[in-house]
């Protein structure tokens, strides 16, 4: 796969574009759920300060929200220009969820979206709360599509081949509530609260170190710290657990590759760190915990589970290094987060958190790492799925499109590339004067 | 089954020129109809509450070709490959002018995202104009059912054909004239005052350049692609749609010196959507026609989902369908009456 392959720039376009896409929905998911929440508490409680904080996290999500809308675009139509014959062979199916993510997710979100950021005074209280409650059902009934879309590719099921040798649907049922999907839609929408909740807890350590906004501060901290355990724990018990155990049974290759295993054997060990030696076929430098592996896929210690070397070295995943510290940043963040947010929970009794300054900072530092643990996730799921783009059924070789040379890609990557880095500039430029600012009182005005 | 959705995918593009196209046709006159901040906040909040669910008529057309048509989406998408990244860019670019512009109260910020909203709806309408004319005249397809497109070539609509010819750049203008009336029609409904004013003056010789200009595209069409119109008098709905279409362009032009503006943009909507509903009825049963050879081209048939995928798209299209005009319908009533700028900073 040298540079004159147009296959490696189409799966590096497809990487960079959804990678980038990705850092915001992850955020607007997670955050919709704490608006609703926040919402929801101002109404029950009466207290306004609930709803200042909702209106803060509002406008940093009509922001991501828009960033993430404009990005998702070109996701959707990368498929017919960059996979034109995957599109072709999987289109019956799979268009099936994205055309209905479209229709069920998108149409809501997209009406409710200048409702909910700027439509509080227009709707009322109430009926404010009800925008929120639309934008929260779209975007996780647009996440519920996608990944449906991408658990079809991960473990096929619901399909058949048709004479003409591209895929039909045979169960609508089998394809839409694959269990693959459930359980990886479970892991990636309580990744994306994770997400969420470290932003929010950040914010306000943030201001709790600057010792201003302190009332808000303290309940972005408050909401933050405890939404954010909870997430971390069901983001690895039980649903990453499950993801883990479907990956065992479904892609014993993927496995192996994700823990550098080249020996199958019983008693599997996990490797705490190390290096995956592809070329001697060996992981370097290794710290193992035995027996975890079998218990961690196949629920006993004693289970087999298979290496590398028992699979014909063309289904091997074809980036095996990356693959293998993808899977591991993301463990290792993962744990990392519980212990973290276990610490700052227990500190919120008699208001503790707001005085360690050493915790505190730690917060407010932490928030970029959800973002890698989401993308290094993602990856693991992506690199573990080759050399297939439909797992058993497509090779990534064989979708990509037919017409569209090498040059041509890389030209519309490095466009891509050009267009989000100024993307990037203005969005952190508005997060930035939006999170200087402040939370305001309602009727405040934005410009002073 | 086919039939319906052939039909289906062409009512979702109409429902996004006629939707997303008032926002186009406002985005490309805005610099021309609002010149002082207040004028152009009333124009983005004429606007803004709409252009993202209009736009999603577009993503709704790519999912219906998609699942009902994936072949032809295939072949179209890769092969049209530079044209539709030049769309999906301009598309970013016009969406962040929209959300981004209020969030900064500086004179330049917003000036430069004016422009900005300006150039990329223009652009968008041209490109969307030579993508249908492009479709129309047909593509380099082969016997493997895929084509690429260079840009241009020789500019003569005959094989080797580019994306850009006489015809398909002519098409352009003419979307961009007929974007423009559709959103000058709607900036007349649902502003007040001085920007009123001046999209109603930009109405009256846009829709008259529009009338002007269809016999011109409709002669360029024989002479592009002749076997065009083959199908057109034995097609009652063809008729149906063209007589629609001229219904149209009366109603906008009676509308606009009666003074009646609300009447004048269904005009225009019903142009839209009558000049559509034509061209797919004429297109029918074709989705891509081949300049090589009529046997290459890509048809509904050939191309569409066997009969259980279509089945069971139609099962949660009846529901979600009703479901979107539902949403478009509470948002259009909470909008209702003129479109007032919001205080600065607390709409767009």
């Amino acid at each position: 796969m040298g540079p004159e392959d147009p296959l490696l720039w189409h799966r590096l376009q497809f990487a960079f574009t959804i990678v980038y896409h990705y850092l915001f929905p992850q955020l607007t998911m997670g955050l919709a759920l704490l608006i609703v929440v926040m919402k929801a508490a101002g109404l029950r409680t009466g207290d306004a300060r609930w709803d200042d904080a909702a209106r803060f996290w509002i406008r940093i999500f009509g922001i991501n929200f828009a960033v993430g809308v404009v990005t998702g675009i070109p996701m959707e139509f990368q498929f017919g220009t960059n996979w034109a014959r995957f599109a072709k062979f999987a289109g019956g199916i799979i268009g099936q969820t994205l055309a209905m993510e479209g229709v069920f997710a998108f149409f809501l979100e997209s009406c409710f979206l200048g409702l909910l950021v700027w439509g509080e005074r227009r709707l009322g209280r109430v009926g404010h709360f009800f925008a929120a409650v639309a934008l929260f059902l779209g975007s996780w009934l647009s996440g519920y599509f996608i990944v449906a879309t991408n658990a079809f590719m991960q473990h096929p099921s619901g399909h058949e081949i048709a004479a003409d040798g591209t895929l039909r649907l045979a169960d609508f049922g089998a394809f839409v509530f694959n269990p693959w999907a459930l359980a990886q839609y479970a892991h990636t929408m309580v990744a994306s609260v994770v997400t969420a909740s470290f932003v929010v807890a950040a914010v306000g350590a943030y201001y709790t170190l600057q010792e201003r906004h302190l009332e808000p501060a303290r309940l972005f901290l408050r909401t933050g710290v405890l939404a954010g355990l909870a997430a971390s724990v069901v983001v690895a018990f039980p649903t990453g657990d499950v993801q883990a155990k479907l990956v065992g049974r479904h892609q014993p290759v993927a496995l192996a590759a994700m823990e550098g295993r080249f020996e199958g054997g019983p008693m599997a060990e996990i490797s705490i760190i190390g290096q995956p030696n592809v070329r001697e076929r060996r992981l370097d430098n290794p710290i193992r915990v035995p027996g975890m592996l079998s218990f961690l896929a196949y629920g006993h210690f004693h289970s087999y589970v298979r290496g590398l070397n028992e699979f014909p070295e063309e289904d091997w995943p074809d980036n095996i290094e990356l693959l293998y510290y993808a899977f591991h940043i993301m463990v290792g963040l993962g744990t990392i987060f519980i212990g973290l947010m276990a610490i700052a929970v227990l500190l919120l009794p008699r208001r503790r958190l707001e005085r360690s300054r050493p915790m505190l900072w730690i917060l407010m530092l932490a928030f970029p790492f959800p973002y890698i643990a989401n993308t290094a996730g993602w990856a693991t799921a992506e690199l573990g799925r080759q050399p297939w783009l439909v797992y058993g059924l497509l090779r990534t070789s064989e979708g990509s499109s037919p017409s569209v040379h090498a040059g041509t890609t890389l030209f519309t990557l490095i466009g891509f590339a050009g267009l989000y880095a100024v993307l990037g500039v203005l969005f952190l430029f508005l997060i930035g004067r939006e999170i200087a600012h402040g939370p305001r009182a309602a009727g405040e005005r934005a410009h002073g | 089954m086919v039939e319906l959705w052939f039909g289906v995918a062409a009512l979702c593009m109409t429902a996004y020129v006629v939707l997303d196209g008032f926002d186009l046709g406002a985005g490309t006159l805005h610099l021309l109809v609002a010149r002082t901040d207040e004028e152009r906040r009333q124009v983005l909040a004429a606007i803004g509450p709409f252009w993202d669910g209009n736009e999603v008529w577009l993503l709704a057309t790519g999912g219906v070709l998609f699942v009902a048509f994936p072949s032809a989406l295939a072949a179209g998408l890769s092969g049209f490959y530079f044209a539709i990244f030049l769309v999906l860019w301009c598309l970013i670019l016009r969406g962040i002018s929209i959300e981004f512009r209020s969030h900064v109260g500086d004179r330049l910020w917003r000036s430069a995202w004016d422009a900005v909203l300006g150039a990329s709806s223009a652009l968008l309408a041209i490109l969307f104009g030579a993508a249908l004319g492009n479709v129309v005249r047909g593509v380099p397809l082969g016997a493997d059912g895929w084509f690429e497109l260079p840009l241009f070539t020789d500019f003569s609509a005959r094989e080797p054909v580019g994306i850009l010819d006489w015809y398909t750049v002519l098409v352009g203008v003419f979307a961009l004239v007929a974007l423009s009336a559709h959103g000058a029609a709607f900036l007349t409904w649902k502003t007040t005052g001085a920007v009123r004013e001046r999209s109603r003056l930009l109405a009256v010789p846009l829709a008259a350049g529009l009338a002007a200009l269809w016999p011109v595209v409709t002669w360029g069409t024989v002479r592009a692609n002749p076997a065009f119109f083959s199908s057109f008098t034995t097609r009652p709905l063809a008729w149906l749609c063209s007589t629609v279409a001229l219904g149209g362009v009366v109603t906008i032009l009676l509308g606009l010196r009666r003074r009646r503006f609300l009447t004048a943009f269904l005009g225009s909507c019903a142009f839209l959507a009558g000049l559509l509903g034509a061209t797919a009825t004429c297109l029918f049963p074709a989705l891509l026609p081949s300049t090589r050879d009529a046997a290459f081209s890509i048809t509904a048939h050939a191309a569409s989902t066997d009969p259980t995928g279509l089945r069971v798209a139609l099962g949660w299209a009846v529901v979600g369908f009703p479901l979107a005009i539902t949403y478009f319908a509470v948002l259009f009533r909470l909008h209702r009456g003129p479109a007032v700028a919001a205080p600065d900073g607390e709409g767009y």
